[in-house]
């Protein structure tokens, strides 16, 4: 491109071109040139590192600012008489929480008096205080606990959402305007409450360790029981696609012939990496629901979509890794009389362990992730609302999955299972995390080079 | 001798699927259906699992046709007891039902719900709109000076000049859902009959079924959006637009007060109240579809069903009526017919 600059002008042959004088010290202008646009690259790549790790921060932000709300959780102290006569009258109705309600409210308004918080709201007003869950906080502890009827207990009951989310700053009380669920005059009631000590907010291990709860209860939904669900599909995942994947690539890498035919499963193999997920969730419904009759909405059925996601991943890379073997190693086992069977297995394999384990746990963080196949067998919704009983019960009764929880939280109508949504990312990040960091271990303990 | 090896081999079969069935029985209820239904179906499955010994229902969402479409693929424990609707079953779908064995179905109606026009609360002042209003801005065809023309508004304010000088930006409901066969009968078809279109239609030669069907179709041009999603994906869209008129249950813009205000329709205001009176002319009932033929094999399906329809719960006082839905004043009756197990047609 610049050769103009090295030739002389041909033409101009008369006039003696002088001697250029060039110096080691001096940069000649096609080396600044060079230089310049080295310089220039690495600033490209600056900036391309900068803009990703300010939407990275960016992120993370929004993430961090919109979810740490989810793990802590105002709770409210009350002394509750618990009464034998009251609680078998409550234990005849048929929805037996709202007898229970009315004990809460009784204990409620005498707490308040105590406290020498005055108010003119009605009982049913001061109800909208407590989350709807509270009233079986109280029937459960009643039930369970026949000895300590008759004595007064005192009870960390659950607020409720916008109650909270004032106590968060996330409800402001020109919020409450049209609102339905809680009036400013609540907001004065919480103020009061708070200075006496009645109000408690503190970490929410319900969060981490609770079930989904219903559309009116947002404060009380946790991400506990989907998480044993995902993680009853990660063990589907995990003895189904490592030893189908390994013995798959093995084969194909070390044992089957170069033919098309071969050819062909590799090219297809490529291709189902590819796939978007939701196809394998079509598949899924369609192969183990309608025709094997699997049970819906089961961790065991979800596990078997994702190994299908996940095989070509795994598939991939422990290929990669079993060609990353120098042949000599094959070619030494060989000739000091190993079979083609040992070779592989006594020196190659262990020696494309590391590389097998990463695409491993890389391929299972994928699939840990993953939504859109759980919508078609049935696992968004409200599931996740009992843990399961035994493992078998783990695989078979109806569970969500992590990113199914929130993309459900995210859904619904109350602000407060948004910020739930935010929330269940966090925790989902933090097991995505772990999972890519033991894979960065594992690669950097135990990867050979040669 | 043949015979009785044939015989003996499909009895362990039959034995062998018998026990794989028993081995995967259920014992919670499964129910599919309507977004629409869905927060209300919870709210009851979390009550039905606190205060009886069965194990909570279990509820997906996805609509009201793919949850029938669900529950028409068949009777069996792989598949769904109940199906959740935002509109009555169809007779396409009763036939679809019919074909997979799903014979005997116990339709539950459980109360109604309003469909409400809300926009940013801090954007222009839609506050009171008519259904011809609507028809005359989302129609691709309208009648102007008594002829029928392309749509030729761009802004409210020229569909009408009591609406804010704000670009015609609507929301509303993707045809899986069924909000969308509310919006267009009660607002579209409607608008369309008052403001003259459909009689011009039929004048102009179109026979009336045409006429009807073109008097609900929707613009194309970009004006009105289709969202498939859910109320939060319409509530995302308004809050990024604030001209944009969305198209919401009335449980959901009560969660939202603080970002959403509601205009009226055709004078009336939306609430409980309204619709209960039935003044609020946009309000359709709420379903359920039960399988008869599960009632007995899956424990708690027949006392889930009662329980929902219970005083206690969808009544005036219930935590469903606290939650934005309009209770039924015939709950008695519906009570009667779980208890009857009464099917549709019968």
């Amino acid at each position: 491109m610049t050769d103009t600059t090295l030739t002389p002008p041909s033409g101009k042959t008369s006039a003696p071109t002088p001697n250029k004088i060039t110096s080691i010290l001096e940069l000649d202008p096609l080396t600044k040139k060079r230089n310049a646009a080295e310089a220039r690259f690495k600033l490209y790549g600056i900036i391309a590192i900068g803009i990703g790790l300010f939407f990275l921060v960016a992120l993370l932000w929004a993430i961090l600012s919109n979810g740490l709300g989810a793990f802590s959780q105002t709770f409210v102290k009350v002394d509750v008489p618990l009464n034998q006569q009251q609680i078998d009258d409550a234990e005849k109705s048929v929805v037996k929480t709202s007898k229970y309600r009315a004990i809460i409210d009784d204990a409620f308004a005498k707490e308040l008096a105590g406290a020498n918080i005055t108010t003119e709201m009605s009982a049913k007003d001061l109800q909208k205080l407590f989350s709807s869950g509270a009233a079986a906080t109280v029937r459960d502890y009643a039930l369970a606990n026949p000895d300590k009827v008759g004595t007064t207990v005192t009870f960390e009951l659950i607020a409720s959402s916008r109650v909270d989310g004032y106590l968060k700053g996330r409800v402001k009380r020109e919020d409450l305007a049209e609102d339905k669920n809680l009036d400013a005059a609540h907001l004065d009631l919480v103020d009061q409450m708070k200075s006496a000590g009645l109000l408690e907010k503190r970490f929410n291990w319900s969060f981490i360790t609770g079930t989904d709860a219903s559309d009116s209860r947002p404060e009380q939904a946790g991400i506990g029981a989907s998480m044993i669900g995902s993680l009853f599909m990660m063990l589907v995942v995990l003895f189904l696609s490592l030893p189908i994947g390994v013995a798959a690539s093995i084969y194909l890498e070390e044992f089957a012939p170069q033919n098309k035919f071969t050819d062909l499963i590799e090219v297809n193999i490529s291709n189902l990496a590819a796939v978007p997920s939701i196809v394998f969730g079509i598949l899924g419904l369609a192969v183990f629901i309608q025709f094997m009759h699997l049970p819906q909405s089961a961790p065991l059925v979800g596990g078997l979509v994702l190994t299908l996601m996940t095989l070509p991943t795994i598939i991939i890379s422990t290929r990669a890794s079993l060609k990353a073997v120098p042949p000599s190693i094959r070619d030494a086992a060989l000739g000091i009389g190993a079979s083609k069977m040992q070779s592989i297995f006594h020196h190659v394999l262990p020696l494309a362990m590391p590389g097998i384990l990463t695409g491993t746990i890389i391929g299972l963080a994928q699939a840990l992730g993953e939504t859109a196949p759980l919508l078609l067998i049935g696992m968004v919704g409200f599931i996740a609302s009992n843990f399961p009983d035994g493992v078998a019960a783990g695989f078979f009764s109806p569970n969500s999955a992590m990113p199914a929880q929130i993309y459900e939280w995210a859904k619904r109508a109350d602000p407060a299972f948004y910020e739930r949504a935010w929330g269940g990312i966090i925790v989902l990040l933090v097991f995505l995390m772990t999972m890519n960091i033991i894979a960065i271990i594992l690669r950097r303990r135990f990867e050979r080079r040669w | 001798m043949k015979f009785t090896t044939l015989v003996s081999a499909t009895a362990l079969a039959v034995a062998s699927t018998a026990f794989v069935g028993s081995a995967q029985a259920r014992d919670q209820v499964q129910i599919a259906g309507s977004s629409t239904v869905l927060p209300y179906a919870s709210i009851v499955a979390e009550a039905f699992g606190e205060n009886t010994d069965f194990p909570t229902p279990v509820v997906e969402s996805g609509g009201s046709s793919a949850g029938l479409k669900k529950f028409c693929t068949g009777v069996g424990e792989n598949t769904i007891d109940i199906a959740n609707a935002s509109r009555a079953i169809r007779e396409k779908e009763i036939k679809a039902c019919a074909e997979a064995g799903v014979k005997d179905i116990i339709e539950v109606r459980i109360g109604y719900d309003g469909i409400v026009f809300a926009s940013q609360k801090d954007g222009p002042a839609f506050n009171e709109f008519t259904q011809v209003q609507w028809f005359n801005a989302l129609s691709p065809k309208v009648l102007k000076d008594g002829q029928i023309v392309d749509n030729p508004y761009t802004k409210w304010s020229e569909v009408d000049a009591s609406l804010p000088d704000a670009e015609i930006a609507a929301f509303i409901p993707g045809t899986k859902h069924g909000t969308r066969e509310v919006f267009e009968e009660k607002v579209l078809a409607v608008g369309c009959e008052e403001s003259g279109a459909l009689k011009a239609m039929i004048d102009g030669g179109m026979s009336e079924d045409d006429a009807e069907d073109a008097c609900i179709a929707v613009r194309t041009d970009g004006k009105s959006v289709d969202i498939d999603g859910d109320y939060t994906e319409t509530l995302a869209r308004i809050d990024s637009n604030p001209n944009g008129v969305g198209v919401f249950g009335l449980a959901f813009y009560e969660n939202n007060t603080d970002k959403l205000k509601v205009a009226t329709m055709a004078g009336v205001a939306p609430s409980t109240e309204t619709i209960a009176a039935g003044e609020y002319p946009v309000s359709r009932p709420l379903f359920f579809y039960i399988k008869k033929a599960h009632i007995g094999v899956i424990p708690g399906l027949k006392e889930y069903a009662q329980f929902f329809v219970s005083d206690e719960i969808a009544g005036p006082d219930g935590p469903l009526a606290q939650y934005g839905l309009v209770s039924d004043p015939e709950l008695a009756a519906t009570q009667a017919s779980i208890e009857a197990e009464e099917t549709m047609g019968n």
